[in-house]
C-alpha cells in the first residue's frame, strides 16, 4: 500500500512537473536575457492554447487524419510565438529598456490584460475543449491506476525542449552571444554584437516556449477564459523557486513544486490551495535568489 | 503636493466636492461615491509606487474590509457603519502586519508577484469555503446605518460621510509623506543602502507602509461593500487589485491628490466603456495603462503639473 501510493505520487508529480516546466521554461528564458518578468507570458501561452484547439477542432471537422492533429497543435503555437513574440518586443519592450522596474512590470502587465479580451473577443466565452490528442495514444496502467500516454509524450516534450534550450545557450555561437550581452550590454555593443537582435530572437524563443507550452497542455484541460492570470503565477513560482533565468532552475522548481503538490494532494488535500506558495515563501526565506540564482550585487 | 502649492485645484475641486449633491444628478453622485473609496484604496498602492515598489495584490485588504461588513452584516445584522470602519481598518491592519512580515523582505517583482499570490489564495479560500463566505454568490451588505438611522449607498448623507473619510485619509497621507518615514519611504526607489547608512531600517520602513496600505484597504473596503451592497470573491480578485494599480499610474501618483484624479477618471471610463464596448474593458484599460506608459507616465496629475508650469509660470511640485 505505501508503495504503491509512492508510485502515484512520483507518477501524478512527473507528469505535473513536464506541464509546470513548459510553462515557466520561456519565462525564465526572458527573465535571463532581457531582466523583465514577462507578466504577458500567461497571455501568449493562453492564446498558444486557444489557437492550438481551434485548429485541431477546424481540422477535425474537416474529417483529416485525426493523427494530424499534433501538427496543428504544433502549428498554432508556431504561428503565436512568431506573431507575438516580435510584435511584443520590437513594438513595446524596445522603448521601456532601461526604465524602472515598475513600468517594466506594468507595461507587460498591459499587454496581458489586452491579450486575455482579445481572445475572449475571437472565441469567445464558452471553454474551447478538444480531446482527441490526448485519447489517440490510448492509456496504461501502473499500480492499477490508469494513465494516459499523452502524459508521457508532454514529459518527454518537456525534456526534449528543455534540452534544445539548454544546448542553445551552453553549446552554440548564439548561447555564447546571449551570455555576453547578460553579463555586460555595453561591452557587448563595443564588441560589435547586435544586442537588439539578440533580445528580440530571446524574447521570442520565450514566446514560442509559451504557446508551445499552452498548445500541448491545451488537450489535457479545458481552454477557458482568464486562465493566463493563474499561468502566470503559477510559473512565476517555478522560476522564483529555480531561480530566476536560469534554466535548469526551471526544471528542478517544477520538480519541486509538482512532487511536494502531488504529496500533497493524496496525504493532506485540505492544502493543495497553498502548498505552492508554502514552498516559495519557504525557499526565498533561506535562498532568496532561487536554488540556481545567482546573488546580485547591491548598488551603493 | 498641498493646498500651499495647489490653491486653486485644491480649493476648486474640494468646492465641487462639498456642492455635488446639488449640482450634479444622482447617478454622478454614486460615481462620485465609487472614486471617492476607491481614491482610498488606491492610495495603498500610490504609496509603494513612491518608493518604486509595485503590488499585484492590494485587493486582498480591500476584500478583507468588504467582507468584514459581510459577516458583520449576515451573523449579527450588524451595520453600523461608524463602528465597522474602525473595525474593517483594525482586520486590514491584522492582515497586514502578518503577510506584511513576509513581504518587508523582498522588493522588485518578487513583492509584486507574491503580493498577487496572497490575494489569489484569498480569493481561492473565499470561493472555496462557500458555506461561509456564500461563494461566487457572495454576501448582500444591506444599508448602513448611524446611529440608526439609514445610510443607503446611493444617498447624499451616504456620500459626504465617504468625503468626509477621504478627506481625512488625504490629510493623513499627506502628514505621513511628510514626515521623516514618508521621506525614506521615496528614498527607497532610489538608493536602499543610504537609507541604512543613515540609521533607518528599511525592513521598518516597508513594515509600516504595507501596514498603512492594509488599513487603507480595509476602510475602502468597508465602504465599498455598502455602496455597491453586495461582496463578492472577485473583491479579492487580480483585476480588482490591477483597477487599484491603473488608477494609482493614471492619476500619478507623486501627489496624494493624483489617485483622486485618476479614481474619477476611471470611474467615468468604466460608465462609458460598460456601455459601449461591454466585452473589451480589460482591453480599454490595457491600452490607456499603454499609452501613459510610454507617453505620459507622470499621469493626469503631472499633465496639470506640466500645463500650470507652462502657463502659470509657476513652480511645479518641489520634489525633484
Amino acid at each position: 500500500m505505501e508503495i504503491r501510493l509512492l508510485t502515484i505520487i512520483i507518477v501524478d508529480g512527473l507528469n505535473y512537473a513536464a506541464t509546470l516546466f513548459l510553462i515557466s521554461v520561456g519565462l525564465t528564458l526572458v527573465y535571463g536575457v532581457l531582466r523583465i518578468l514577462n507578466i504577458s507570458h500567461g497571455g501568449i501561452y493562453a492564446f498558444g492554447a486557444y489557437l492550438a484547439t481551434w485548429l485541431t477542432i477546424k481540422m477535425l471537422g474537416v474529417g483529416l487524419n485525426p493523427y494530424l492533429s499534433y501538427l496543428m497543435l504544433l502549428a498554432g503555437a508556431v504561428i503565436i510565438g512568431l506573431i507575438a513574440g516580435p510584435a511584443i518586443e520590437l513594438l513595446l519592450l524596445r522603448r521601456i529598456y532601461g526604465r524602472d522596474m515598475h513600468i517594466q512590470l506594468l507595461l507587460t502587465y498591459s499587454v496581458l490584460l489586452i491579450l486575455d479580451d482579445m481572445m475572449k473577443l475571437i472565441w469567445g466565452m464558452q471553454p474551447l475543449i478538444v480531446s482527441e490528442p490526448y485519447t489517440l495514444l490510448g492509456q496504461f496502467s501502473i499500480a492499477q491506476i490508469l494513465y494516459s500516454w499523452y502524459q508521457i509524450l508532454l514529459i518527454g516534450i518537456s525534456v526534449v525542449f528543455g534540452g534544445l534550450l539548454i544546448w542553445l545557450v551552453r553549446g552554440t555561437r548564439f548561447g555564447k552571444l546571449v551570455v555576453a550581452v547578460i553579463n555586460d550590454r555595453e561591452v557587448s555593443l563595443a564588441m560589435g554584437i547586435n544586442v537588439n537582435l539578440i533580445y528580440t530572437v530571446a524574447f521570442t524563443l520565450g514566446a514560442l516556449a509559451a504557446a508551445l507550452g499552452g498548445a500541448f497542455i491545451a488537450p489535457t484541460i479545458a481552454v477557458v477564459p482568464g486562465f493566463a492570470v493563474e499561468v502566470v503565477v503559477l510559473s512565476f513560482a517555478v522560476i522564483a523557486i529555480g531561480g530566476m533565468g536560469s534554466l535548469e532552475g526551471a526544471a528542478l522548481g517544477a520538480l519541486i513544486i509538482s512532487l511536494a503538490r502531488a504529496s500533497t494532494i493524496h496525504l493532506f488535500p485540505e492544502l493543495e490551495l497553498v502548498v505552492v506558495y508554502l514552498i516559495m515563501v519557504v525557499v526565498l526565506a533561506f535562498r532568496p535568489q532561487g536554488l540556481f540564482g545567482e546573488v546580485e550585487l547591491r548598488r551603493i | 503636493m498641498n493646498f500651499k502649492q495647489y490653491p486653486l485645484i485644491g480649493l476648486v475641486s474640494v468646492a465641487i466636492l462639498l456642492a455635488s449633491p446639488v449640482l450634479f444628478p444622482s447617478w454622478i453622485l454614486f460615481i462620485l461615491t465609487k472614486a471617492l473609496f476607491m481614491f482610498i484604496a488606491v492610495q495603498g498602492v500610490a504609496v509603494f509606487l513612491r518608493g518604486g515598489m509595485l503590488t499585484f495584490g492590494h485587493a486582498l485588504f480591500y476584500a478583507t474590509g468588504a467582507y468584514t461588513v459581510g459577516f458583520s452584516a449576515k451573523w449579527f445584522g450588524f451595520r453600523e457603519i461608524l463602528v465597522l470602519i474602525p473595525l474593517g481598518a483594525t482586520v486590514g491592519l491584522i492582515m497586514a502586519a502578518l503577510v506584511g512580515f513576509i513581504m518587508a523582505r523582498y522588493r522588485g517583482v518578487f513583492f509584486a508577484m507574491l503580493n498577487l499570490a496572497f490575494s489569489m489564495i484569498m480569493y481561492a479560500v473565499l470561493l472555496k469555503f462557500y458555506w461561509v463566505t456564500g461563494g461566487t454568490d457572495g454576501i448582500g451588505a444591506g444599508v448602513a446605518t448611524v446611529f440608526g438611522i439609514q445610510f443607503p449607498g446611493s444617498s447624499f448623507r451616504f456620500y459626504y460621510l465617504t468625503l468626509v473619510i477621504a478627506g481625512l485619509v488625504a490629510f493623513g497621507l499627506y502628514r505621513f509623506l511628510d514626515s521623516p518615514l514618508g521621506y525614506f519611504l521615496k528614498a527607497l526607489a532610489d538608493n536602499e543602502i543610504r537609507i541604512e547608512y543613515s540609521g533607518e531600517s528599511t525592513f521598518r520602513v516597508i513594515y509600516v507602509t504595507y501596514i498603512l496600505s492594509g488599513v487603507l484597504g480595509g476602510i475602502s473596503g468597508v465602504l465599498a461593500a455598502f455602496t455597491i451592497g453586495h461582496i463578492v470573491p472577485e473583491d479579492a480578485f487580480w483585476m480588482q487589485s490591477g483597477e487599484f494599480v491603473f488608477i494609482a499610474l493614471l492619476g500619478g501618483f507623486e501627489s496624494v491628490f493624483g489617485p483622486f484624479m485618476g479614481a474619477i477618471a476611471f470611474e467615468l471610463i468604466q460608465t462609458y466603456a460598460s456601455k459601449y464596448f461591454p466585452l473589451a474593458w480589460q482591453m480599454t484599460l490595457g491600452g490607456i495603462m499603454l499609452l501613459i506608459i510610454l507617453f505620459q507616465p507622470l499621469g493626469l496629475w503631472g499633465l496639470y503639473e506640466a500645463v500650470t508650469h507652462r502657463f502659470g509660470g509657476r513652480r511645479g511640485a518641489s520634489h525633484h
